[in-house]
């Protein structure tokens, strides 16, 4: 399921946070948003996911305009793994994982076998299986992180969106649930929208960069064509050394303190 | 898949057993309250008072008709509004623990007894006719009011959520207590005489309650825990923080609204009934959460239930065991106060 965002502007107020944003996130691909503090990746992924209605423009989940969505398909449609990993009760990280399944639970129902299944299957695979029944209060940051990464996959949507979602990991964990959504890009053919701060994680992962500084694209495409020094001197005013890396197979940049 | 099986199950079925013992407590606590008072009367009395009732006759024993009179008209409707009230504030605290994230959040913290307070004081000092209508009826519209203004305050439009969030809640709260307490000071200044009747009436009692207070309050209960139930899940959803609950297809802005006013209403007409019993809206889903975890749905059954027994004990002991009767209040605060410490000192130290 592709993204498309047409013309799109947000403001807080009269404080513009996003200007004239057009562009396209292709299905089956892996696209990443970097730009400095401040400028407005984390609301771009607000107004892709729905949570704030932009004051202009249009956002097309497919073919279709994300006002005329119902919430519950909107659900069924985008995952988010938000910024902000706290919960505040103390479920069971088991509990945490099954709210993933909540689009697809009726109301008064309780999750069948193939929502405790996938539940299971999803602990597994981003290997959090031996946390099941701890109290994701007590967990540190980086497994709270794991936990919310879950519940995002066990939502089973063809659109994931991650805010910052590695950002407390340590660099096996990070790298693990990389290449598991590397591979449900390419073998499930989902969409992943991540906010990356780590240039180099976004270089050797994904498929496309948007450079985005103060509410507005300022570079956007494959990512070997952006990844430039260039782009990266304008966008954060930082000097760096752009190559091609062998071990990582990928464009990387390196700084030194100027 | 054995494992995943009995791990959903053991938590409905574990829940199950608390509300069937709970039941139980209940169901005993209202008996022993029964027997017990400056009237007691022997078990085996009651209970051919209460079966001769069911038949339509009075039983063979001396001093039934007194029973029966004490039983059905004065003890009956006090233990039953008392049990109400107990789950109505639970349940409430249950709700607005959960929307404001909070759990120091009480049925109280948008300022509803306040507000109730206020409403009662004026009818109070008012002197108006037809008291037993008019106080809780006064109560019932400055909770409403207060609760009307505190989500005004918080209210902008142009966020998601509606900007219903925690720390505007609270803090819009805050400030509309504090307004409404220097009023209540106020109103007791000028009261004169009547000072005295203000200040009882806040400390809340369950005295000389009559059935038409227990269906008031029993209706209010039970369309407020349908409601509570029914958005169980979604509360459980607002935990993870409103953008990942959003991304669930929770809609905040109306499951917020709905659980604030279906929590404040209960606590309003709990307020307008028994005047201010602190502690238990605090207390109660606190005690709760350690047997039956965060889950909302165990959580508001359990709670309903243990609210019932625990103001229902508490008031047992100011009508009966007490040599003079204290305003509930008084107590619910002095032995939950220590109580609460114990357990906020207990969660410090683990």
């Amino acid at each position: 399921m592709s993204i498309s965002i047409q013309n799109t502007g947000f403001s807080y107020g009269d404080t513009p946070i996003l200007r004239d944003i057009n562009c396209d996130f292709q299905t089956g691909g892996f696209h990443s948003i970097i730009g400095p503090n401040g400028s407005g990746k984390t609301t771009l992924l607000d107004i892709i996911s729905g949570f704030l209605p932009p004051d202009r423009g249009h956002v097309l989940v497919g073919e279709i305009p994300i006002k005329k969505l119902g919430k519950r398909d909107l659900a069924k449609s985008i995952a988010l793994v938000s910024q902000n990993y706290a919960v505040n009760f103390p479920f069971t990280v088991r509990e945490v994982v099954l709210m993933g399944r909540h689009p697809y639970i009726d109301r008064f129902s309780n999750p069948g076998i193939q929502d405790l299944d996938m539940a299971d299957k999803i602990m597994d695979q981003t290997g959090i299986s031996h946390l099941r029944q701890r109290k994701i209060t007590e967990l540190s940051g980086g497994e709270k992180q794991r936990c919310i990464f879950a519940r995002a996959l066990c939502q089973d949507t063809p659109v994931l969106l991650l805010d910052e979602a590695f950002s407390n990991m340590d660099i096996r964990h990070t790298l693990h649930l990389l290449g598991l959504l590397k591979e449900q890009v390419q073998k499930a053919k989902k969409t992943v929208i991540a906010v990356l701060h780590d240039l180099n994680l976004a270089s050797a992962w994904s498929d496309s960069l948007v450079f985005l500084k103060k509410g507005q694209i300022l570079a956007k495409g494959q990512t070997a064509e952006v990844f430039t020094r260039e782009n990266i001197r304008t966008v954060f005013n930082v000097d760096a050394k752009v190559e091609f890396n062998d071990y990582t197979q990928a464009k990387q940049a390196y700084f030194k303190a100027s | 898949m054995e494992a995943s099986m009995t791990g959903a199950t053991e938590g409905s079925g574990k829940t199950r057993i608390w509300v069937l013992s709970f039941i139980c407590i209940l169901s005993l606590m209202i008996m022993v309250s029964l027997s017990m008072g400056f009237l007691s009367i022997p078990m085996k009395d009651m209970l051919s008072v209460i079966a001769s009732k069911i038949n339509g006759s009075l039983p063979d024993i001396a001093m039934a008709e007194t029973y029966a009179a004490v039983i059905f008209d004065v003890r009956l409707p006090r233990i039953l509004t008392c049990a109400a009230v107990g789950a109505a504030l639970s349940v409430s605290g249950v709700l607005f623990q959960g929307i404001l994230l909070n759990p120091l959040a009480d049925p109280y913290t948008l300022g509803v007894s306040a507000g109730a307070a206020f409403g009662a004081s004026i009818a109070i000092l008012l002197n108006l006719s037809a008291t037993y209508v008019s106080i809780p009826l006064f109560a019932f519209m400055g909770a409403g009011a207060t609760l009307f203004f505190v989500v005004f305050l918080s209210w902008s439009p142009r966020q998601r959520s509606g900007g219903l969030s925690s720390n505007n809640l609270i803090l819009s709260g805050i400030i509309v207590a504090a307004i409404l307490s220097a009023g209540i000071s106020f109103l007791k200044f000028i009261a004169n005489e009547q000072v005295s009747v203000i200040i009882f009436w806040l400390m809340g009692s369950f005295a000389s309650k009559t059935w038409a207070n227990f269906w008031v309050v029993l209706a209010f209960l039970i369309f407020g825990f349908s409601i509570a139930l029914y958005y169980a899940r979604d509360l459980n959803l607002i935990s993870l923080g409103d953008r990942s609950a959003a991304s669930l297809g929770v809609n905040l802005k109306k499951v917020t609204i709905i659980l604030l006013v279906t929590g404040s209403m209960l606590a309003a007409v709990c307020v307008s009934i028994s005047g201010i019993i602190g502690f238990v809206g605090l207390l109660v889903p606190h005690m709760v959460r350690f047997i039956t975890g965060p889950d909302n749905r165990r959580l508001l059954p359990v709670s309903l239930l243990a609210g019932a027994v625990l103001l229902l004990v508490a008031d047992t002991i100011t009508r009966a065991v007490l040599p003079n009767e204290i305003p509930i209040g008084i107590l619910t605060a002095l032995t939950g106060g220590p109580v609460f410490c114990w357990i906020f000192k207990q969660s410090r130290m683990s």
